[in-house]
């Protein structure tokens, strides 16, 4: 039988039953345009957390203490990473740009009779402002002498400076925040929220300050001058290996320690981003996994309307056969009948599955990015689907006996 | 004149249906031989195995023993896919429920068979020139484009022949072809089937109508699996009233 034959009998047969058809479609279409959806949205999630690690600040190493993880019984002998050790990267370590400690808080920040509840107060050094790419828009940023005068000011990001100043020049003013006052010596230009970081909300301090200010007495007495994280921004990327092998051998030589007993941990944004991104992965299988299941759902309905359509046509395969089909001519007419629906189910579900990953993306402050590959993927298991279970229906019909089909009623 | 070419050939056909205790023999030992061009009814109550002898002599399905031999090509022993093919190319079938597809066009409807060809006997750029020259002789030269829902049970039938006549097959079987038909149309039928025979077809009737069977040249009559006569019509001279009315040209067919 002419290929162009059964497709033709199949659109037809397709197109005589509109609103049935239409619905077994609709499991296809759901099926696919969730794989397409789910993919788009876990890729979306995937690409903000890159960006919020990136932003971060470029040509990133980490060092970050180990104390936390090993407990104080742990195997290292260190006293763990304290504030020096960032100093001494700096000074030791030619490829290094900038050093930067960072030690957040939460407070109340009040001038006059405005009271803004749990805003972030970060501590941090000079550098963090090249580190993390930002700029001053008025007025100064702290210097390493008031870090380690522990001097009370205060840099506002750009938000929180109108909420609390509104359009008066906040420079040389006052603020409580929590028990202890700050002068205002700079307003950060406006950067945005990155990832889950709003730049602009944040009040901007030297680390010793949140250190004696603002960290809980128990908590400081207990942890000293010790830090938790230590940015270093390199200069030259080609030499990063040699950096860490640098930074490495310099804090093992400063806290006494071997490789084996070591209390820091060197990684670099590389290494995170690999971590979140074999994380997002799982993610995403699972979501299209979720997805694929709704797929295998559509694919039921095709069965259980092909199997409906073989009962009510019994008859008109008994014709069929008895003008000289084949049961292979019936086998293929009713599969191609499964094949067209879940194939332009698919089509459907693909147009659906793009439109609603985009207009997810607009309406919601998810991020979503559309990965071609997985609307062929999405349009293949759909194909695979109505092949799957298209067969044994269309198998049944070309099962039938003539004689048997031509009397059912 | 040459001795006519025969199409239908059988011997001893039996057919059991079930095993063992259980079996039923619906046919048994029925050999019969139509000629080439002549017009047959087989009439039987039901139960009488006419339905059987029919299915098997439209090859929809093979005998448990005994020969039949269609158009001189013994069918005994051909698989699923031979059938198929040797239906498609030799056998026209005529239903009582004319079984058109529904929503399908008379010339679709006619076409149907010529789809299902192997040999390409028509090449498919021809296929709706040759449904609707097919469709011109049964009288339905004006209907080519209407579904079945439009058509009269009458014009159905006629495209129901159509189907039937477009693979050119030396047997037509005709299956109650009046029997869902009023008196009327049912004689339009028989006409049409009588016209064809004129121009050379063979064709088998299955009947249990006696009136439709006076139609044709020789009636078989099954009873219990079994051929119980055959009437020769027209060499028989104790032929009911009714034959004489044929002659006539007044009779109408019972419809029902």
């Amino acid at each position: 039988m002419n290929p162009k034959e059964v497709l033709r009998i199949s659109w037809e047969a397709i197109g005589k039953n509109k609103v049935r058809s239409l619905l077994t479609m609709l499991g296809i279409i759901i099926g696919v345009a969730a794989v397409i959806i789910m993919i788009a949205v876990s890729s979306g999630t995937e690409a903000t957390i890159k960006d919020q690690i990136t932003s971060l600040g470029s040509n990133l190493i980490f060092v970050a203490d180990s104390f936390s993880r090993n407990g104080p019984q742990a195997t290292s002998s260190g006293s763990g990473l304290v504030y020096s050790d960032a100093t001494a990267i700096s000074e030791n370590i030619a490829n290094v740009k900038g050093v930067v400690v960072e030690q957040g808080s939460t407070a109340t920040v009040k001038f006059g009779k405005i009271s803004l509840s749990d805003i972030s107060v970060l501590g941090s050094t000079p550098d963090f402002l090249v580190v993390r790419d930002l700029t001053v828009a008025s007025g100064s940023f702290y210097t390493e002498e008031q870090n380690t005068k522990k001097t009370k000011v205060a840099v506002l990001g750009s938000s929180l400076a109108e909420q609390l100043f509104g359009t008066d020049d906040p420079i040389g003013q006052s603020i409580l925040v929590g028990s202890t006052r700050l002068t205002v010596i700079g307003v950060l230009a406006k950067k945005g929220t990155v990832g889950e970081v709003d730049y602009d909300a944040r009040l901007y301090t030297p680390l010793s300050v949140v250190l004696k200010y603002f960290t809980p007495s128990m908590f400081s007495r207990f942890m000293g001058d010790r830090v938790r994280m230590i940015y270093v921004q390199i200069i030259n990327p080609a030499e990063m290996s040699d950096t860490i092998q640098q930074i490495n051998l310099l804090l093992l030589q400063r806290h006494k320690v071997t490789a084996d007993t070591a209390d820091f941990k060197i990684t670099t944004q590389e290494d995170i981003i690999t971590t979140q991104e074999s994380t997002t992965a799982a993610f995403r299988n699972l979501l299209a996994w979720v997805a694929g299941v709704s797929l295998v759902v559509g694919g039921i309905g095709i069965m259980n309307i092909m199997l409906v359509s073989v009962t009510e046509r019994t008859r008109e395969i008994g014709l069929r056969q008895s003008v000289g089909a084949t049961p292979g001519d019936v086998r293929w007419q009713f599969l191609s009948e499964a094949l067209l629906l879940s194939v332009v189910g698919g089509v459907i579900g693909m147009v659906a599955g793009v439109g609603g990953a985009w207009l997810f993306g607009v309406l919601s402050s998810m991020r979503t990015v559309i990965v071609p590959s997985s609307i062929l993927l999405a349009f293949c298991s759909a194909a695979a689907v109505g092949a799957f279970f298209g067969y044994y229906p269309a198998n049944q019909a070309a099962q039938l006996d003539p004689i048997d089909a031509l009397r059912h009623e | 004149m040459n001795k006519p070419r025969t199409i239908i050939e059988t011997r001893g056909l039996t057919k059991i249906y079930g095993m063992g205790d259980a079996s039923v023999v619906a046919l048994e030992g029925v050999s019969i031989h139509i000629e080439a061009g002549k017009l047959v009814a087989i009439m039987g109550p039901s139960g009488s195995g006419k339905s059987t002898l029919m299915n098997i002599l439209g090859c929809l399905s093979t005998p448990t023993s005994g020969t039949y031999l269609l158009d001189g090509e013994d069918v005994g022993g051909l698989d699923k896919v031979q059938l198929a093919a040797i239906r498609n190319a030799k056998i026209g079938y005529v239903f009582q429920s004319y079984n058109l597809l529904p929503r399908t066009t008379a010339l679709r409807n006619t076409m149907l068979p010529l789809i299902y060809d192997r040999t390409h006997k028509v090449p498919r750029e021809k296929w709706e020139e040759k449904a609707r020259g097919t469709l011109e002789s049964v009288g339905l030269g004006d209907r080519l484009e209407h579904q079945p829902q439009e058509l009269s049970g009458g014009q159905q039938q006629r495209v129901a022949i159509a189907r039937a006549l477009i693979t050119d097959p030396v047997l037509i079987i005709a299956d109650e072809p009046t029997g869902n038909l009023d008196s009327k149309s049912g004689e339009e039928i028989m006409r049409l089937l009588l016209s064809l025979h004129k121009r050379g077809r063979t064709i088998v009737i299955v009947t249990h109508d006696p009136i439709v069977a006076q139609y044709t040249e020789r009636v078989i009559h099954l009873k219990d699996g079994r051929i119980d006569t055959v009437v020769h019509n027209g060499h028989n001279h104790s032929l009911p009233v009714e034959k004489e009315a044929v002659l006539g040209g007044t009779l109408s067919v019972r419809g029902q």
